[in-house]
């Protein structure tokens, strides 16, 4: 039995997959062509793309995959799509002032942008520096990350179809995968026709309201570019002050958006297939409505409370109902699911409404979903078996299985759940004392709690930390080291970890 | 009537041995030592071979035959029985089964396997054991299509809540119908100011849950309810379905089950239930837990052996009322004269059913009460009788019996009966009717 990743098949599989996403490349170049800008930077970019995909697609004339190599596969692909996606922002930025023309930049942009993180190496938001169809691309890798860029694969691509289900399990988020219909490539493409269906309402809604005069900052650039954002629980936006930018009115049409993006999409499947109750009983959906609800008005009291002294961006919310409603509602239903939108520059609220919204990033989206994080589900299980635990303590002779909605969890898929906390947190906490030791020597020192959030804030691929890195801030000063564990630290984030260390322990030949 | 039996096993023999005084019996086992003796010890006809086997059911007579009896140990030889016996011509074929996933197939759709009545063995016996331990108040328990409907009958004490109220009153339970009472040896038919006295004896109809929770209403000492201990030793499948029901029923118990695996099994399946994973038989387990305070021990163990230790233990311990599965027959009499308040064979459970369901007679199914001045019927009414399409209140008037309908059960679904309610054909009537009108109101149906 081969006992060792099989190179050749592996690679030859992620230079398909690279091969096949730079034609994605192709939607910013039509933009630059409409808006007359650099048109050859795509174009470069996307032969260089092409270029390496069919490279590695070539080590390997008839690639089989086994189980060891999907993991691979799905760990390398992403890490290639990340440094394919790269290429535009530095090709692009050749030669100006632009802090993404730098490869770890532009590498973190880019990985940032397919994990859905939405956290920015680039102090300078505007459209001086960087041209419409760059942002538009910065939009579109968190689009396409978002549901998947395997699942996109195995929706089109007929040939990675027989291993689409191994292929799949180690991208979806949450503890597995749900398979819809009998066929693999059917299910992803269900989850992708949802994922559109989505985003197309989401635009047609921006634009129709950018039509009216509650809306004059939304235009049809601003309504795809936010579309393509939202439903992965990006966080990305083109503009300067985020959604912030934006009326009240086009504030509070995100919300019901952002909340979807962190429900299990085959949950939607579901309900389009007339079985509703499938989806309003499920306990982990309940579980995150009931969180986003709760959090959502904890909040808004403590801001209604004067929880947000400075008001440079999002106003005064100390008495006034509305905003303090509005600006609770937006950033826990931003925050819980990791999508990383801000109306409101938290980093500048208060103690108590901070480390509120710090442990409001520590729940996550629900498995399925896009949203990053430990998941609703882990949380429920995690508490139901250490309960189990103490009660088994107490009464040492009963068997009690652990339930989740009536259905009991197998004890593997407990024993994973409880593995993938641990190793999250452990993750998590060694990242944030690195980010604080390294920034230190660089004299650029972050706080503990900052050095925490910001290692949470890519880890849990929700995007903007506390103090510096807050909502309006970005990681473009922190030291080329940090920036470069980040990029580590949301790649395995977005992949739940275990593929990308496995990638690492499958190489090792224990005999 | 030709019946033909295979399998001459206990369920097989007491079977022929009932029905051989007067109808024409065929035995048929493949053991020829069991065929030799009972062609001697009774008046029936025995085959030795195979009862699936189309040969040996030709050689049997199938074809002129008018029911097959399956009941051999093994489920699915007797259902493929019942299917070979269903090419042959269209007697009633009976089968027993143990287990409980042939009988929810056989629910989905009553022609399944060829079998026209299945009798599941474990379930009929956990029913049973139910019952026992459900309502130790009652003089008397029936079951009614298929344990969607219980009568049950109670003696009213003096200190009972119920005596000297009126039925109106007493009547507390949405889906429960007092259908009769006896006093001084006379049957009532009770009306909503008919004044419940104590001595009296009360029959009410109604689902097993509404019976239970009347049973709680006017016997609380007695009947066991969510503050009561229950302890089911054993997850075999009897104990297994014990818990269940009990579940069903909204009391919970705990089930203790040695094997790991099973255990886990166990617990996977009944949420509500307590599961331990023990020896049942370790005395300082049973100490530790307090079983010794249970109010209700039911050993329900694989082994007769088994059984006898743990329930003598329950018993030693001091617990109330232990009521044992017993495998063999003949161990019956020995628990109950060892103190054990109720044994119960899964066999003679099967085979009181079987006999019970060959009985030609007026009714699906009967009750007789009281030294037979009332019977209670399960009746099923056919397109075009006289009881269809009217309201349940013009019946009464009009028809010159004494009766009472206690339940319907229409589609599998048990309806309470009101004085607007239209009877429909296909319907399952549960009623109560002086003995002296049984044969009049069993003729309208």
């Amino acid at each position: 039995m081969r006992r060792t990743v099989d190179a050749r098949a592996t690679l030859s599989y992620t230079g398909s997959i690279v091969k096949y996403l730079s034609a994605s490349m192709s939607v910013p170049l039509v933009v630059a062509l409409i808006y007359r800008e650099d048109v050859v930077a795509f174009a470069v970019s996307i032969a260089i793309a092409v270029a390496v995909g069919a490279g590695l697609e070539r080590l390997d004339d008839e690639p089989d995959l086994g189980p060891r190599d999907a993991l691979a596969v799905v760990s390398l692909a992403w890490f290639m799509a990340a440094v394919v996606g790269a290429i535009p922002y530095v090709v692009a930025g050749y030669g100006t002032e632009s802090a993404l023309a730098h490869p770890v930049n532009a590498l973190f942009e880019s990985m940032s942008g397919f994990t859905t993180t939405g956290a920015t190496a680039t102090a300078e938001i505007s459209f001086e520096q960087h041209s419409h169809a760059l942002l538009l691309w910065r939009q579109l890798t968190q689009w396409l990350g978002g549901m998947g860029i395997i699942v996109l694969m195995v929706a089109i691509l007929p040939q990675l179809a027989v291993n689409g289900a191994q292929l799949m399990k180690s991208e979806a988020p949450g503890p597995g995968l749900q398979k819809l219909t009998p066929r693999i490539a059917e299910t992803a493409r269900a989850l992708w026709l949802i994922y559109v269906g989505f985003t197309a309402a989401l635009i047609a809604i921006l634009f129709v309201l950018g039509l009216t005069p509650l809306a004059p900052e939304m235009n049809l650039y601003n309504a795809v570019a936010h579309g393509l954002s939202t439903l992965p629980t990006g966080g990305f936006s083109p503009q300067a002050e985020s959604i912030a930018a934006f009326s009240p009115v086009v504030q509070w049409v995100f919300v019901p958006f952002m909340v979807i993006a962190g429900v299990n999409f085959a949950l939607f499947w579901y309900l389009l297939r007339g079985e509703p109750r499938r989806m309003l009983e499920n306990t982990e959906f309940r579980t995150y409505l009931g969180l986003v609800t709760a959090f959502a008005g904890v909040l808004a009291v403590g801001l209604f409370a004067g929880g947000a002294p400075a008001t440079l961006i999002g106003g005064i919310t100390e008495g006034a109902a509305e905003n303090a409603l509005r600006q609770g509602v937006f950033q826990v239903a931003s925050l819980l699911n990791s999508t990383g939108y801000a109306t409101a520059d938290f980093a500048q609220w208060d103690r108590q409404t901070r480390f509120f919204l710090l442990f409001v990033m520590f729940v996550g989206g629900s498995a399925g979903s896009t949203g990053g994080g430990i998941k609703v589900i882990r949380w429920l299980i995690v508490a139901k078996a250490l309960y189990r635990e103490l009660y088994t303590t107490a009464n040492p002779d009963v068997v009690k299985p652990v339930r989740l909605g009536g259905e009991v969890v197998d004890e593997d898929v407990i024993r994973g759940i409880l593995v993938f906390t641990l190793l999250y947190f452990l993750i998590f906490a060694l990242a944030a004392v690195f980010i604080e030791l390294d920034t230190a020597r660089m004299g650029e020192a972050l706080t503990g709690t900052e050095a925490f959030a910001a290692s949470l804030a890519t880890i849990g691929n929700i995007g903007p930390g506390l103090g510096p890195l807050g909502p309006f801030g970005s990681y473009e000063f922190l030291p080329n080291t940090t920036k470069v564990v980040m990029i580590g630290l949301m790649w395995i984030g977005r992949l739940e970890i275990v593929p990308v260390l496995a990638l690492f322990v499958a190489g090792i030949d224990d005999r | 009537m030709h019946v033909v039996i295979i399998g001459a096993g206990e369920v097989g023999t007491s079977t022929a041995a009932s029905l051989a005084s007067d109808h024409d019996v065929v035995v048929i086992d493949c053991d020829a030592d069991r065929t030799e003796d009972l062609k001697y010890q009774y008046d029936v006809l025995t085959i030795t071979g195979d009862g699936t086997d189309s040969s040996v059911q030709e050689r049997a007579d199938v074809a002129g035959a008018d029911m097959l009896i399956a009941c051999t140990d093994d489920d699915r030889t007797n259902l493929v029985a019942c299917g070979t016996a269903k090419t042959f011509g269209d007697p009633f074929t009976i089968a027993r089964v143990k287990s409980t996933s042939y009988l929810k197939t056989w629910e989905r759709d009553e022609t399944a396997f060829g079998v026209d009545f299945l009798v599941c063995t474990d379930l009929l016996t956990a029913e049973n054991i139910v019952r026992v331990i459900g309502l130790p108040a009652a003089v008397d328990v029936d079951p009614f299509a298929g344990d969607l409907v219980q009568m049950a009958e109670f003696e009213i004490g003096a200190e009972s809540p119920v005596a000297d109220q009126t039925v109106a009153e007493a009547d507390r339970f949405e889906s429960l119908t007092f259908v009769g009472i006896f006093r001084d040896g006379e049957v009532e038919i009770p009306r909503g100011d008919t004044r419940i006295c104590p001595g009296d004896r009360a029959v009410v109809v109604g689902s097993p849950e509404s019976v239970q929770a009347f049973a709680n209403d006017i016997a609380p000492d007695t009947t066991p309810n969510d503050a009561d201990e229950i302890v089911i030793v054993g997850g075999s499948e009897i104990g297994y379905q014990t818990a269940r029901i009990l579940e069903e029923r909204g009391l919970r118990s705990r089930l203790i089950e040695q094997d790991g695996e099973r255990a886990r099994w166990l617990a996977e399946q009944l949420p509500d239930t307590v599961v331990m994973e023990h020896d049942a038989t370790d005395t300082e387990f049973l100490s530790r837990e307090h079983v010794d305070e249970a109010d209700i021990v039911v050993t329900a163990l694989d082994s007769d052996e088994r059984n006898l230790l743990a329930a003598v233990l329950a018993k030693r311990l001091g617990v109330d009322r232990v009521v044992s599965v017993v495998d063999s027959a003949d161990y019956v009499t020995v628990f109950e004269e060892i103190g054990i308040d109720v044994a119960i064979n899964p066999r003679t459970v099967t085979a009181e059913e079987i006999i019970r369901f060959t009985f030609e007679s007026v009714a699906e199914n009967i009750a007789v009460l009281e030294n037979d001045r009332a019977e209670v019927l399960e009746l099923e009414l056919d397109e075009g009788c006289a009881l269809v399409g009217r309201p349940i209140r013009e019946l009464v008037e009009e028809i010159d019996a004494k009766f009472v309908i206690g339940a319907i059960v229409r589609d599998g679904e048990h309806v309470t009966p009101r004085g607007d309610t239209v009877l429909r054909p296909g319907d399952h009537v549960i009623v109560l009717v002086e003995t002296a009108f049984t044969s009049e109101l069993a003729s309208m149906a």
